[in-house]
């Protein structure tokens, strides 16, 4: 397979803008199982110290992975997808909820076929996944 | 008191296998706003030469967060659940997680360090199909959070 898209070390993917809202975080959390109050129950987020509501860091991290799965074409070409749950994204009860913007730029060609993509996920202006990264396939 | 460095190297018998369903990826994939044919219609998966319907990367940590509670609730290693938060995941597909996979989790522990109050554990599960076939390695790192910190 050869991707139909340029790969080059530079390239930059067309960013994604993703907004959560509460409803979101419902659907999320029964989808993959994960009913921890604190992605649902303000009372429960406020009692452990948080100021809201936060989104799931895997929901973040699946809704940033789109970024590399709508670019390759394949999702089955992402070989490796990594980060660290740098911030918190804080999901209020009303209408707007929260806006990722998520970016991602090719990094590296590791020359076997497969290149690195940075991935940058941001909520209020600051980076929430840290050093997030695909590995990707690309012939 | 800081974890016992004594667990690391410890594995956890196999889970029961996970049924990969079309019906679990495509709720999955709509529940993280994915678009790609590839996680909805299996005749789109097929062109790109998958087997049936494949699931999106993150789609393992279903898979796997069970064996991750294995080791939260695992009594002798007496982690405060209450004080545990996600530092990072990392995924490793050998081959995408397909429709119609029976999965088999193996949990390990790869490590555990201490740093500012906060113990991080590092827990290395192995996804294969019942068959043994190499899927994914999933890699949480779990933070419990001192008491201070």
């Amino acid at each position: 397979m050869t991707a139909a898209v340029s790969t080059e070390v530079g390239t930059e993917l067309p960013a994604l803008s993703v907004r959560l809202k509460r409803d979101d975080l419902v659907r999320y959390a029964g989808a993959s199982l994960d009913f921890n109050p604190i992605h649902w129950n303000e009372k429960t987020a406020k009692e452990v110290g948080l100021p809201d509501v936060i989104a799931h860091g895997m929901l973040t991290m699946a809704v940033a992975s789109r970024i590399v799965a709508e670019w390759i074409g394949d999702p089955g070409a992402i070989v490796e997808y990594g980060c660290r749950f740098g911030r918190p994204v804080v999901v209020p009860n009303d209408d707007e909820g929260a806006l990722v913007e998520v970016t991602a730029k090719v990094t590296k060609d590791f020359e076997d076929g497969t290149v690195k993509v940075n991935i940058n996920a941001a909520f209020d202006g600051k980076s929430v996944l840290t050093g997030a990264f695909a590995r990707v396939r690309v012939s | 008191m800081p974890l016992d460095p004594a667990f690391i190297g410890r594995s956890y018998p196999p889970s029961q296998p996970y049924d990969v369903s079309r019906e679990k990826i495509r709720e999955f994939a709509e529940a993280i706003g994915a678009t790609s044919p590839a996680y909805r219609d299996a005749e789109a998966a097929k062109a790109l030469g998958h087997r049936d319907v494949i699931a999106p990367p993150t789609f393992a940590i279903v898979v796997s967060m069970k064996t991750n509670e294995t080791v939260m609730f695992d009594p002798e290693i007496e982690l405060d659940y209450s004080r545990v938060v996600h530092g990072d995941q990392n995924f490793t597909h050998h081959r995408p997680i397909t429709a119609g996979d029976q999965l088999v989790c193996v949990a390990h522990i790869d490590s555990i360090t201490s740093r500012m109050g906060n113990d991080m554990v590092v827990v290395r599960t192995e996804i294969s199909t019942v068959g043994g076939e190499p899927v994914t390695t999933a890699k949480s790192m779990l933070v419990v959070r001192g008491e201070d910190a």
